[in-house]
């Protein structure tokens, strides 16, 4: 009788388990499996193929769109991450409530609709008279990558012992050389996992990509949505299938860097 | 003997709220000073001063004749062992003890002898290659020193040091620390709330509250003759009664008159008497110069804790190896060496200030 009970609720457990992972996974696990399929149709499953993908690193504009992608995911990782980092160590330095006040203002920026802060940093450009074009989606990509950073490198200061730094002061270090040598070490991860989440936002991001970009120049995402208007190729699902594995890789590093560096 | 530090006249307040005021503090070269008191009394701001980790807002500091009010920490010639060791953990501690004097530029053999030698001094011989997280709390503390005196400090300046330890590792480290200070035969300054702490290490104690310094003195004369009411109170237990001195030499107290040695507080002046539970000889109650009835009697180990009630209502704290059952009637006898005279605070502004005014 209690064994019965036993295997029902198991199986109830597992059931709605596998019920969820199908509505997250299965949209995603199709698109994969038709970049494979040898025929354009999408109901028919066409024999396996890498023709797709092939088609993808021999196109010009799927290439250029990528390297677009990866200049400006790192550069405006990079920035964002010196820049974040410095502000974060001014905020933590701060009394409490104006700290909560600026903590709070950082924030605004990541609960924003894209679509606001898109439209927005365009109207920004425009008026301060900056050309659309690559550097405006970098800047674009700075500003809402720093709070990513912020987020990520704020509670690792909070862990710091303050005398740690003052230590090094104490020991004849000056305070530059005593942040780089004894602070820096210590936030290291936290700076690390925001780099990752600030790269991993602007490989992600369209909406705001699409309003900063101006004419001529095209991210991964911009080209798939301006290719899949036209009539969809497969070749966008080779590359979908591509961005989605290299997101989720990132994804996987952000969530483990801090627990290795930890146990080491 | 000329003073190695000098402080002179600091001020010190942290968002409007006093926490020094006109403080006033020499220090001697190759002596043991203890800052005592409650947390908050100024004891670890005074400390931070000295250091240079915060600037006062007005006064001097003086080391070895120099003004340093204004030089940073990294260019003072002290060192200091903070409360929490503060031990750099992605360092070992090789590289922990060394990085005063890379930043000095030290020849490696010289800095490779100074750990060795570190290291023997504080009985951690082949630590080098441990890493921080792999020590004890009471390991990590004698890094902590070691990193401080190899770059040979003319004061160590120690926050709270022993705080986190627990009491057998903190009287260990109390005979390690008066070793280290006689065989390195630099200045202390130590910094504690423990007043056992202070009167075992130092050879001066600065008890503070508040932001004034109450007393200056050696452990005995801050133990026996205490100036006021804070420092009898804050330094070991205490009975301290209202009194009325008679004349000199000659004290009453609940109408009894005690014999005692001190002199020059005037006819018939209103005092606080001290009198510790130790020096209070329970006797027949014929023989007491006051009588009273055991009301509590607790087994500490070392001596009886007991209280005695007298007429008046006052509870007499009693040490003593002789135990007095509860209920009995006993008497109450003091040698006049023993009984100490402080003039009564007019305020409590004035019970602050002590005698820094």
């Amino acid at each position: 009788m209690n064994s019965m009970k036993n295997r029902i609720k198991y199986f109830v457990e597992n059931f709605y388990l596998v019920l969820i992972m199908v509505f997250l996974y299965a949209p995603i696990a199709t698109l994969m499996v038709l970049s494979f399929s040898g025929s354009k149709s999408r109901t028919q499953w066409g024999g396996f193929t890498l023709r797709w993908y092939l088609e993808m690193f021999e196109s010009a504009t799927i290439m250029n769109a990528l390297q677009n992608t990866l200049v400006i995911a790192f550069a405006s990782a990079l920035i964002a991450a010196v820049i974040g980092t410095t502000a974060a160590i001014a905020i933590n330095s701060m009394k409490p409530i104006p700290r909560t006040i600026i903590m709070g203002i950082t924030n605004i920026p990541m609960l924003n609709a894209d679509i606001v802060t898109g439209i927005s940093l365009m109207l920004a450009f425009i008026a301060f008279g900056i050309s659309l074009g690559f550097k405006t989606i970098l800047i674009a990509h700075i500003t809402f990558n720093i709070p990513y950073v912020i987020l990520s490198v704020s509670p690792k200061l909070k862990q710091t012992n303050k005398s740690v730094y003052e230590a090094a002061m104490d020991l004849g270090a000056a305070p530059v050389y005593a942040f780089f040598k004894v602070v820096f070490p210590d936030i290291l991860p936290g700076v690390l996992s925001g780099f990752l989440l600030a790269f991993t936002m602007s490989l992600d991001d369209f909406i705001i990509t699409h309003f900063t970009k101006g004419a001529g120049i095209n991210t991964l995402s911009t080209l798939i949505y301006s290719e899949v208007r036209r009539g969809i190729k497969p070749s966008m699902y080779a590359l979908s299938t591509l961005i989605f594995v290299v997101v989720l890789a990132l994804l996987i590093i952000t969530n483990f860097a801090p627990h290795r560096s930890k146990e080491q | 003997m000329e003073s190695l530090i000098d402080l002179i006249n600091i001020s010190k307040s942290f968002d409007g709220t006093l926490v020094l005021d006109d403080l006033n503090l020499s220090v001697k070269e190759n002596t043991f000073v203890t800052l005592l008191g409650p947390s908050g009394c100024g004891k670890t701001t005074t400390l931070r001063i000295i250091g240079g980790f915060e600037r006062a807002d007005a006064g001097k500091v003086i080391f070895d004749g120099q003004d340093i009010s204004n030089l940073p920490p990294n260019k003072r010639q002290l060192n200091t062992v903070f409360q929490k060791y503060a031990l750099f953990t992605h360092m070992n501690i090789a590289e922990n003890i060394a990085f005063g004097l890379k930043i000095k530029n030290k020849p490696k053999t010289y800095i490779q002898d100074k750990i060795k030698y570190a290291l023997k001094l504080v009985n951690l011989d082949g630590y080098e290659n441990r890493s921080v997280d792999s020590l004890s709390g009471g390991q990590q503390q004698r890094i902590a020193i070691a990193r401080a005196i190899v770059n040979e400090p003319r004061v160590l300046l120690l926050d709270e040091p022993l705080g986190a330890l627990d009491l057998k590792l903190r009287q260990d480290m109390q005979y390690e620390l008066i070793r280290l200070k006689n065989e390195l035969g630099i200045t202390f300054i130590y910094v504690t709330h423990d007043q056992e702490e202070a009167l075992t290490m130092s050879d001066t104690i600065v008890v503070m509250n508040q932001g004034y310094i109450q007393q200056m003195g050696t452990p005995e004369q801050i133990y026996n003759e205490p100036e006021n009411a804070f420092v009898a109170d804050f330094i070991g237990e205490s009975n301290i009664v209202h009194g009325t001195m008679i004349r000199d030499e000659l004290v009453e107290i609940f109408g009894a008159r005690f014999p005692c040695v001190d002199k020059g507080f005037g006819t018939n002046a209103p005092v606080d008497v001290v009198i510790r539970p130790e020096d209070i000889d329970l006797v027949s109650p014929e023989e007491g110069t006051l009588k009273g009835i055991c009301t509590h009697l607790i087994f500490k180990g070392v001596h009886y804790e007991m209280e005695v009630t007298t007429p008046d209502g006052f509870e007499w704290l009693v040490h003593s190896t002789d135990m007095c059952p509860v209920g009995k009637e006993v008497g109450i006898h003091v040698d006049p060496f023993d009984i100490q005279i402080m003039n009564k605070p007019e305020s409590e502004d004035e019970e602050a200030v002590g005698v820094n005014e």
